[in-house]
């Protein structure tokens, strides 16, 4: 028993060495990039703007601003429309995909995980900008449409409109969705499956009251990871929405560029995070209603 | 029996010709971009008008444009070292490190998932500010091991967590310090998931745009190239081509990482088997 003890002693004390070293990158990251980064938004927002770099004094002018004006609930409300919507999309338009991709797809199933996962290893910019020339008064649709012979004229009607960051954005994060519900679905126990055709439900039955309630968990996290990153975006409503699609994110660039106002575009990215805050609080109620397997 | 199997068969054919259908909806698209590069027209619009590759000669001899390449892969194998550095340490300190620490700080290197990339982008805008380093390529490297985290940790964690515990513990067992056992046993084993992980990482560093506009200095990387090209007409279809190029190598690299991460799957078992 001794010599095991002694045998012991040199690893405990190379492992602390070995413990400082490998926590040190993960640690400095998180701890300062992450966190100090994240407390440094929090503290700008509660800060007056005097042009200096940190601002000045102790406020909540800047949410009181947020709150009382009504350009900051419109724009909010969009985003959060327009966000819902393309979650919405993304997540109903990924489920029939990510249901085959676990029961039919058979020997072509890692060919077609590789196809769908593809595009999100492209750059976003290049597919934001792809919709950009579909969409344009001079484009890829106007003038296909015009060629085949159904409509006469280029219409300006595609472009700068909330419906084309819509399906910009459910485009450009599609990829996005069907991976976590293809993983729920594939760990859903087969037992699960024949049970319940051995005890007479019907396909239909089956999917709704068995297949459906154990992928939800897969479904909510598909849902928050395309609603995070689209909620708070800027690009596509730059390069598609024109301003009638002005979104949180775009006054949030603004306050930090030409508005140069930065303790109140924090106080505003303060708003977002409460707002995706509340939406993962929500997702994770649901999951456990739905019993997460996760 | 019989009639239930062919159902299934008809669903799932059915479902077939949607997911084709999908697909063509995802890619049809991005496609265009090549499509339209190779037309003889500044007008990205149909009817063709024949075949050019004049905008590809315009990619050459374009110093702004070189400039931008060569920030973008410094800075992107850089960002790529850095993030998968902290996935191999995070992820293997989050399985085998016992520790409330070890765990927080895995959770927290998977927290910019849920963070919209322009406050990640301002946050970190702001800490270089007040550092004193300025928006610069140093700052886009800080930013972009951030926005390549969760991947790098995600993908390292699931490799190891594939070798099988007796591996390591006959390791440790044999009298290997924590240090050998990771250098010598449990790195060399999940070696095609580093070369994953980095080809990954450097992708999204090479293709990101949202954070990198808050943090770029007076040089710009590729994307913030493109961006600031999209404001000409005339210089669309060179944007094709360069978008062209750059999808055509993002399509490379991602299937080679994908076989990677495949190989070391099949090595993680044949190691258990």
């Amino acid at each position: 028993m001794s010599t095991l003890i002694a045998a012991q002693a040199p690893e405990a004390r190379s492992s602390s060495g070995f413990r400082f070293v490998m926590l040190l990158p993960g640690a400095l990251v998180t701890f300062l990039l992450i966190l100090f980064a994240l407390g440094l938004v929090l503290f700008l927002a509660f800060r007056a703007n005097d042009g200096s770099l940190l601002g000045a004094g102790f406020s909540l002018a800047n949410f009181l601003t947020v709150v009382s004006d009504p350009l900051y609930w419109t724009v909010t409300l969009r985003s959060l429309i327009i966000a819902g919507l393309v979650t919405l999309a993304t997540v109903v338009t990924a489920y029939p995909v990510a249901y085959y991709l676990a029961f039919h797809a058979g020997r072509r199933r890692g060919l077609l995980l590789f196809l769908v996962t593809l595009p999100f290893w492209t750059s976003y910019l290049l597919r934001v900008f792809a919709w950009k020339i579909v969409l344009a008064y001079n484009g890829v649709l106007n003038s296909a449409l015009i060629e085949s012979g159904i409509w006469s004229e280029p219409t300006l009607a595609f472009l700068n409109t909330p419906a084309a960051v819509v399906v910009t954005l459910a485009h450009a994060y599609a990829p996005f969705a069907i991976l976590p519900i293809y993983v729920a679905l594939d760990t859903i126990p087969k037992s699960l499956l024949e049970a319940a055709s051995d005890l007479g439900a019907r396909p239909f039955t089956a999917f709704r009251r068995v297949v459906l309630p154990n992928s939800m968990p897969g479904v909510l996290a598909a849902a928050l990871v395309v609603f995070v990153p689209t909620v708070g975006d800027y690009v596509t409503p730059a390069m598609v929405g024109g301003p009638a699609s002005t979104m949180i994110g775009t006054l949030i660039q603004s306050q930090f560029g030409k508005a140069n106002d930065w303790p109140f575009g924090a106080a505003l990215s303060v708003c977002v995070m409460l707002v995706i805050l509340l939406v993962v609080l929500v997702a994770r109620g649901a999951d456990r209603r739905f019993g997460s397997r996760t | 029996m019989k009639a239930e199997r062919a159902g299934m068969n008809r669903d799932g054919s059915w479902l077939g010709l949607y997911v084709l259908g999908y697909l063509v909806f995802l890619y049809l698209p991005v496609l265009l971009i090549p499509l339209f590069s190779f037309n003889d027209s500044i007008q990205a619009a149909f009817p063709l008008q024949g075949f050019t590759l004049q905008w590809y000669a315009t990619l050459y001899g374009n110093p702004a444009l070189s400039g931008a390449l060569a920030n973008s892969l410094v800075i992107g194998i850089i960002a790529a070292s850095g993030a998968t550095l902290c996935g191999i340490t995070v992820s293997y300190m989050d399985l085998y490190g016992r520790s409330p620490l070890a765990t927080a700080i895995s959770t927290i290197a998977r927290l910019p998932i849920l963070i919209p990339g322009v406050i990640v982008g301002i946050s970190l805008l702001i800490l270089v500010n007040l550092v004193g380093l300025g928006p610069s390529r140093v700052a886009i490297v800080f930013g972009h091991i951030l926005v390549a985290l969760p991947t790098t940790v995600v993908v390292m964690r699931s490799r190891f967590a594939a070798i099988p515990r007796t591996v390591r513990e006959a390791a440790l067992d044999l009298g290997a310090s924590d240090w050998t056992t990771f250098r010598r046993v449990m790195l060399p084993l999940s070696l095609p998931a580093v070369l994953s992980a980095f080809m990954l990482a450097f992708l999204i560093s090479f293709d990101e745009f949202i954070v990198v506009f808050f943090l770029a200095g007076t040089e710009p990387t590729l994307p913030l190239y493109i961006w600031s090209q999209l404001r000409f007409p005339r210089s669309l279809p060179t944007v094709m081509a360069l978008g062209t190029v750059i999808l055509a190598v993002s399509f490379i690299i991602a299937g080679s990482a994908e076989i990677l991460r495949h190989r070391g799957l099949g090595a993680a078992r044949r190691v258990s088997a």
